[in-house]
């Protein structure tokens, strides 16, 4: 059993989307569950819909949403204050040391992350990178476990299938509540789903009843 | 909460001239998101963005019709120029936002224009 899970992501909604499920069974396994979100996604595209947010109000709007949904997970979230789109230009050292700093406090036994170069935002992928780059620096016995996420189109033909898979189908109410807290960002992609398909409970359970990582490899 | 509401030709120019000949700080971006390319192999991501330029503009307008506005800024050495501007508002900091969204309530682009610097 895991003992503290630490998830390392830079927008507020990526643990929504990418991590609530496997996030909420944890929880509901008494584990720690502590969310360092790099940015408040001030950059984000989507300002609702209609538009309720313009980019001046967006990250106050967007860090409300993160405490909510913070709350529907019941986990301990950290604002790390980068800016959203500029992770990959800030020192890949400075930010890596950070996270070691952080998680040499936490001492989990698990980090969830996205995988470098596989993760499509550039956030995502620099960030990812830092997260692993944090865990390597850290001392052989006192290293956590690495789950990385790839989302990129390509990432199974290049890195083969996941060996995490998690079936988190039981825990998909608790996942829909964690998007839809993410008001200002939930609403494009529900209307879509809703959009593209006849059978709404179908898609969402299709597209959002698995979650998958890689254990990676130091 | 302050809403922004779609572009009034007379009023978004009153509050453009407000600033003339005064320092201000210009946010001004564009973009097509960091999914473009991720959602169709054919696509390009492209964006660009400048936050706190500080000048100084001498005439301002803001031309179109339909939901389709262009907005041009002439300062003594150069331009400010954003299209596709189609919402506005004065925020309550005295800021002008102007943005241009799709029909998905997405941004494509922003000029907003403040005597003080935006947050960074
Ligand atoms: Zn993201």
């Amino acid at each position: 059993m895991e003992k503290h899970v630490v998830v390392i992501y830079p927008h507020p909604d990526d643990e929504a989307f990418g991590a609530s499920g496997t996030i909420t069974k944890f929880r509901k396994e008494g584990i720690p569950v502590t969310y360092l979100c790099g940015t408040l996604g001030e950059m984000g595209r989507n300002m609702g819909n209609p538009t309720f947010a313009n980019r001046e109000t967006l990250p106050e709007i967007r860090k409300k949403e993160l405490i909510e949904a913070c709350k529907v997970l019941d986990v301990e979230l950290q604002m790390l204050g980068y800016r959203d789109k500029t992770l990959e230009f800030e020192s890949r050292d400075e930010v890596a040391e950070r996270l070691k700093g952080i998680l040499e406090k936490i001492e989990p036994s698990l980090v969830i992350t996205h995988y470098p170069e596989h993760a499509v935002h550039p956030d995502h992928n620099a960030f990812g990178a830092a997260a692993v780059e944090a865990v390597s620096r850290m001392d052989k016995n006192k290293r956590p476990t690495v789950w990385a996420q790839a989302i990129s189109m390509t990432h199974i033909q290049d890195l083969g299938e996941p060996d995490i898979v998690n079936d988190i189908t039981p825990y998909l109410k608790t996942k829909m509540n964690t998007i839809l807290a993410h008001k200002s960002q939930a609403q494009g992609m529900i209307s879509k789903m809703k959009q593209d398909s006849e059978d709404f409970e179908a898609t969402v359970k299709a597209r959002l009843g698995t979650e998958s990582f890689y254990t990676w490899k130091f | 909460m302050n809403w922004m509401e779609q572009i009034h030709i007379d009023k978004v120019q009153t509050e453009l001239n407000r600033f003339l000949n005064k320092e201000v700080y210009v946010h001004l971006e564009t973009t097509n998101g960091a999914y473009a390319s991720h959602f169709d192999d054919k696509a390009y991501n492209v964006g660009a963005f400048i936050r706190n330029a500080k000048v100084t503009y001498q005439h301002a307008k803001i031309v179109g019709i339909n939901g389709a506005y262009r907005v041009g800024l002439k300062m003594d050495i150069g331009w400010v120029y954003a299209e596709g501007i189609n919402q506005y508002e004065v925020d309550n900091q005295n800021r002008l936002l102007m943005a241009g969204h799709d029909r998905e309530g997405r941004l494509m682009v922003t000029l907003e224009i403040s005597e003080t610097p935006f947050s960074y």
